[in-house]
């Protein structure tokens, strides 16, 4: 599990250790980290932890997780509203840590995952069409979602899956300066359909709720001189 | 809009936080604030009007479980029913739960809430052995029942600060299964003498009471854990938009369609444990069948037989009137509301004033036989109430946080 204490992924890591699953958390807080593996080892899980910044040094991550039957690829980050479309540090850094990072890590570990794994990478419902208010983000989630299309091709002769799972608007801390409304999902809600997903064997593009699926085809569907005048 | 469960009075609040780490917690650097756990308690001592609220869903994390000892460490928003769905299966229940299993541990020990075990176990405080409380001034105070700040913040109302943590002694159980028995009755004698009875042999004993019912009939229910096969509850409905119907008409028609179904469904049962504790929680939101306006309830305590039937002659209808009888253990918080006597507890659709004036002729006749109120269930109450009702509020007060307030705490003592 990369990006270990992302609110999302610890719903679907309880989940997972309700069953006694063993899991490996990885993340960058020690604090947190600690938190969060106490919790699923209290669940019933097997956990182990290792504290790395998923930004850095790929190769050394990979030659320590071995070779997982499921990897969560949940590290992610919205970028601060003040400064993502100002700041091109800042909005660099979102498309460091949302695309090019798992790229980099997906990259080393894909070749090493046993037939009949799974891939499971959270992307976002943002990288379906870029909005005003999310560039960056959505940037780094369309470039996510096409690399993860790639992968899905290139590991089907190895047996290994590729889900690419395309939340909407989810109540967690990355999310807590938006306003919420009746959009919204619970994490527990997100991480469930995630283990579903995972455990019905799917190799696809996930919505979560599903329903997103057909809000996002009619925003695609918008000619562009209707959606960019658009201003949600 | 941020409710308590009565969805009376409402309050408007200038900030929520909402808490998801322990590790570098920073509370708020100006007042007044409280913390909300799942808002399950039902007037306003979980609101803060004009202030801001400290939100714990998210401190919603186990920290460990000694399967010897039976302690389980967990984060304050953790709920009890969270607690019991991974524990029963492992052969442990809580000490005590009270009528909802959707409430924060938090919340729990912050009403230090009591349930149909009261003969037996006391309240859940008495179970809690550790734990941590920050302060406004940023210490992070580990505490025990040894320490003073322990007993101010059992039943404390969260007023003496943010709890972050607690560790709780669950008890074993046989797995899943309550033996129950519904028996029915009329009038208080014989309440008492199957109090009397079923309070020495059973855990669990409370009674349902018909109280527009001119006999006073009702239905004692008792159980104990037991061994057995049962089926899981079914999946739970929701009332899903506010949907006024209980009134005087209705409640007559429901009591006496339960009471009915009750005698009907056998004395003895052998019972899941969810249904048997938590008979509501099967059917969410049921707040909204009292409206917009929502509800208020009535809980008090008093010592004896008579003066619980003079409360019972100016009883309004309510369709859940619920009676026990409180064990001798004292209560270990300086607010606990448990304290040896009979409880009565009911609800009323809030209808403004006529309501008032029915639940302060209540209040009167329990000042004047000298029982208390219950906090955790009170929009109205009145300072001097409050102050009679908990002799050791002068002590509690020295203990509160001065950056820590609630809508019932300036209600009660300004």
């Amino acid at each position: 599990m990369l990006g270990a204490t992302s609110a999302i992924a610890q719903a679907a890591a309880r989940i997972w250790a309700e069953r006694g699953e063993e899991l490996l958390l990885v993340a960058r807080d020690p604090q947190k980290l600690a938190a969060v593996a106490d919790d699923l080892r209290t669940r019933g899980g097997t956990v182990a932890t290792l504290v790395h910044d998923l930004n850095e040094d790929a190769a050394g991550l990979v030659a320590q997780v071995g070779a997982p039957d499921v990897v969560l690829l949940a590290q992610g980050m919205l970028g601060d509203p003040n400064r993502r479309d100002r700041d091109p540090d800042h909005a660099e850094l979102i498309l460091r840590t949302n695309l090019v990072s798992p790229l980099r890590l997906l990259t080393l570990l894909a070749p090493a995952l046993p037939a009949g794994a799974c891939i499971a990478a959270l992307s976002s419902v943002a990288g379906d069409r870029g909005r005003a208010k999310v560039g960056a983000y959505g940037a780094s989630k369309a470039g996510l979602d096409s690399f993860l299309s790639a992968l899905r091709q290139r590991l089907q002769a190895s047996g290994v899956r590729v889900l690419a799972l395309k939340p909407g608007f989810v109540d967690t801390p990355m999310t807590a300066a938006l306003p919420k409304t009746a959009l919204f999902a619970s994490p527990a809600q997100i991480g469930g359909g995630i283990v579903r997903a995972v455990d019905a064997g799917r190799d696809a593009v996930v919505y979560l709720p599903w329903w997103w699926r057909l809000i996002m085809l009619a925003i695609k569907a918008l000619p562009e001189r209707v959606f960019k005048r658009l201003k949600f | 809009m941020t409710e308590s469960w009565g969805r009376y009075p409402q309050a408007r609040h200038t900030a929520e936080v909402r808490l998801h780490w322990r590790a570098g917690l920073a509370l708020p650097l100006v007042g007044p604030m409280l913390a909300y756990g799942q808002g399950r308690s039902y007037g306003d001592c979980c609101l803060n009007d004009g202030g801001k609220l400290l939100r714990t869903a998210g401190l919603d994390r186990f920290i460990s479980f000694d399967s010897g000892s039976g302690l389980l460490r967990c984060e304050a928003g953790v709920t009890l029913g969270e607690i019991l769905r991974l524990m029963v299966p492992r052969g442990f229940f809580l000490p005590v739960v009270p009528g909802t299993k959707h409430v924060s541990v938090g919340g729990a020990i912050a009403n230090d809430i009591h349930g149909k075990n009261h003969h037996r176990a006391g309240t859940f405080g008495a179970h809690v052995r550790r734990l941590e409380l920050l302060r406004s001034d940023g210490q992070a105070r580990e505490i025990g029942p040894e320490d003073r700040l322990f007993q101010a913040t059992l039943g404390g109302l969260g007023l003496t600060g943010l709890i972050t943590w607690a560790e709780v002694a669950l008890r074993r159980i046989p797995v899943a299964a309550v033996r129950m028995e519904a028996i029915p009755f009329a009038g208080l004698e014989e309440f008492v003498a199957l109090s009397d009875e079923s309070d020495a042999g059973y855990e669990y004993t409370v009674a349902w009471l018909d109280v527009v019912s001119r006999a006073q009939r009702g239905i004692f229910f008792r159980g104990d854990h037991v061994a057995g096969a049962v089926r899981a509850p079914r999946a739970r409905t929701a009332v899903p938009t506010d949907l006024p119907v209980v009134n005087a008409l209705t409640v007559l028609a429901f009591n006496a369609a339960y009471y009915a179904a009750q005698k009907l469904a056998g004395r003895s049962r052998l019972q899941h444990w969810d249904p048997f504790f938590f008979p509501l929680d099967g059917i969410g939101h049921w707040n909204r069948l009292y409206g917009r306006r929502g509800f208020l309830q009535f809980q008090c305590v008093v010592p004896t037989r008579e003066a619980l039937g003079e409360l019972l002659q100016s009883a309004p209808a309510s369709p859940l009137t619920v009676l026990k009888r409180f064990g001798a253990a004292a209560s270990p918080g300086m607010l606990s509301f448990p304290r040896p006597g009979f409880t009565l507890a009911l609800d009323v659709p809030n209808r403004g004033e006529e309501t008032f004036a029915q639940l302060a002729r209540l209040e009167a006749v329990v000042m004047e036989a000298g029982g208390a109120l219950y906090p955790a269930k009170d929009a109205r109450m009145s300072k001097d109430t409050f102050a009679r009702s908990f002799p050791r509020l002068a002590e509690f007060s020295g203990h509160v946080d001065p950056a820590f307030s609630s809508s019932f705490w300036r209600r009660v003592t300004r």
